[in-house]
């Protein structure tokens, strides 16, 4: 915003200065601040204060407690494990297909096509995806089925697709689009003048991706991983519609909570689990604020 | 760039290419041949999951349902915020800030934590609104709303709407009209990107409506699923299909007036 017009922008901001009338300005973002406050404020405190709830009313921790549980805690962790897992794949194959895609020509069609594919695929999850590969490695899947044809059998030692290496791999499907589109701006930060500077004083390609490109996509690339760590955390739609049972990760624990039937010690249940996961997602986004700020530095 | 490093980078490039294209592709062309499978094996490919979708009063009941929330969720998206934006950024300028942190909240609560604290909220809504699908479009408007308000944020500082307002202020317009008549044409690009995200969006969501019970077009394919892979799978592909469709149209859009606007970014 430039400072041109100043007058009339601040003569709502600042009521009183100067003995102006006061004006009534603010009543205009009522209507946005009342609806965010009903659908999106007070669920959310209703989690916080509901997660600390006793079951009279007043503060308890109970619920916290609640998450002591072997089976809760084991879903914490494979929904951990499941992030990481699918963040740090997701991230180094994503650097390599947009690294592939920005040393192509700059606004040739095979970039516009991977972008916008990558647009849509980052936002490909839920039913669609686990149908997807339900129908690709299913038991009567597609490859499943071509690979038995050419005596190669996939489920020798069980069928993993319905369990937690499944998951995993499904969930790469979204994660390297969306890490294409987060990297790719930072890649297009490297200038091609650096590596010849590097030529120029007889440093070979290893030096240059070693002292010169590798340190200044670092932080850019770790904070793409954190922020594909925390869409996978957070994702439910896809596993539940792949897993119709049990609760292997955070979100299918939260769902199971919500539709049981046993009532008001599932509910607080239901809102410390999703406290937690509130407190994981904030911790990582946080960091990936940080990141971005350093990336800015150079690459902005 | 010496010989030997640039057919390196071409075979680098070709690879890896060539393997990414094949894990994109092999799963979506799989669908299409699950879709098309006969009963028993060996049996011819046949078209009928496909044509039997309308046999399925559910199904094209949440079709139709589907598009009526995307329908209201991407409208009531834009009523709600423009008018909040153009006021904040002409009359408010301290609250920006304070706006973007609400928009882009909902991208740090995860759907599933925020259904957990919208259950209640529901209760209320059914009381008041009754107990119509229609009523999702309430929480459909928070999903969308941080795509919603990069699009018109995008849209807004292309365009010098201090200057725009101010001529149609002092000609005595009044706000509806400078909001409406003046400052929205301006800004059509971004106002149909945020409109088609929205849609496209609603269309793809499967989170709340099953954890609040309503049966959407996502959570229709879902049961169905469990009863006829075949049928289930051809509307998810035709879901799939109609959300490219959208998307191309959004990049075709996004093109021509003026800058393009890539909501994809950070």
């Amino acid at each position: 915003m430039t400072s041109v017009g100043v007058p009339l922008a601040q003569a709502g901001g600042r009521p009183l200065a100067g003995g102006r009338r006061p004006t009534f300005a603010w009543l205009g973002v009522l209507p946005f601040a009342g609806y965010v406050a009903i659908f999106l404020l007070l669920p959310t405190a209703l989690v916080v204060t509901g997660a600390f709830g006793g079951k009279n009313g007043g503060f308890s921790l109970s619920g916290i407690a609640e998450l002591n549980q072997p089976y809760i805690v084991h879903a914490f962790l494979n929904s951990l494990l499941l992030s990481a897992a699918s963040a740090l794949i997701g991230a180094v194959a994503g650097a390599l297909l947009a690294y592939a895609v920005v040393t192509g020509r700059p606004d040739g069609a095979l970039r516009r096509l991977v972008s916008s594919a990558c647009g849509v695929l980052a936002q490909f999850g839920g039913v669609t995806l686990a149908f997807a590969f339900i129908a690709t490695l299913g038991g009567g899947g597609f490859v499943t089925l071509w690979l038995q044809q050419h005596g190669a059998d996939i489920y020798a030692n069980g069928v993993w697709l319905y369990k937690l290496p499944g998951l995993i791999l499904v969930y790469t499907y979204f994660q390297i689009p969306l890490m294409v589109l987060v990297f790719m701006p930072a890649l297009d930060g490297i200038r091609p003048q650096w590596r010849e500077a590097t030529e120029s004083l007889g440093g070979s390609s290893w030096d240059y991706w070693r002292h010169v490109a590798g340190p200044l996509l670092t932080p850019a690339f770790a904070g793409a991983t954190l922020l594909l760590f925390a869409n996978a955390f957070s994702a439910y739609a896809t596993a539940a519609a792949l897993i119709s049972q049990g609760g292997i990760i955070v979100p299918l624990q939260i769902s199971n909570a919500l539709t049981s039937e046993v009532g008001l010690a599932q509910a607080t249940l239901a809102k410390a689990l999703a406290l937690g996961m509130v407190v994981v997602v904030a911790t990582v986004m946080t960091l990936y604020a940080v990141l971005q700020r350093r990336t800015a530095r150079w690459l902005g | 760039m010496n010989r030997a490093r640039r057919l390196r980078l071409r075979l680098f490039r070709t690879v890896v290419l060539l393997l990414f294209g094949i894990f994109f592709l092999v799963p979506i062309a799989a669908m299409f041949e699950f879709s098309t499978r006969g009963v028993g094996v060996g049996s011819e490919r046949t078209l009928s999951a496909w044509t039997s979708i309308l046999s399925y009063p559910e199904l094209t009941g949440a079709i139709v349902h589907s598009l009526e929330l995307a329908a209201i969720t991407s409208i009531a998206v834009l009523v709600l915020l423009l008018p909040t934006m153009i006021w904040v950024k002409l009359r408010l300028p301290r609250l920006a800030r304070f706006v973007e942190f609400i928009c882009l909240l909902p991208l740090t609560i995860p759907a599933i934590v925020l259904v957990v604290g919208l259950a209640p909220v529901y209760v209320w809504v059914t009381f008041n609104f009754g107990d119509s699908v229609l009523t999702l479009a309430f929480a459909y408007v928070i999903l969308v709303l941080p795509y919603a308000y990069r699009s018109l944020d995008a849209g807004l500082s292309a365009i010098d709407v201090r200057t725009l307002s101010e001529a149609a202020r002092s000609l005595g317009a009044g706000w509806g009209t400078v909001m409406i008549r003046i400052i929205a044409p301006n800004m059509s690009g971004s106002l149909l990107n945020a409109g088609l995200l929205s849609v496209a969006l609603v269309l793809g969501e499967f989170t709340i409506a099953n954890l609040l019970n309503y049966p959407n077009l996502q959570v229709e394919i879902a049961m169905l699923g469990r009863a006829n892979a075949g049928v289930s799978i051809a509307v998810a592909v035709a879901s799939l299909l109609f959300a490219f469709a959208l998307l191309t149209v959004l990049s075709l859009a996004g093109r021509t007036p003026g800058r393009p606007v890539n909501v994809e970014e950070e």
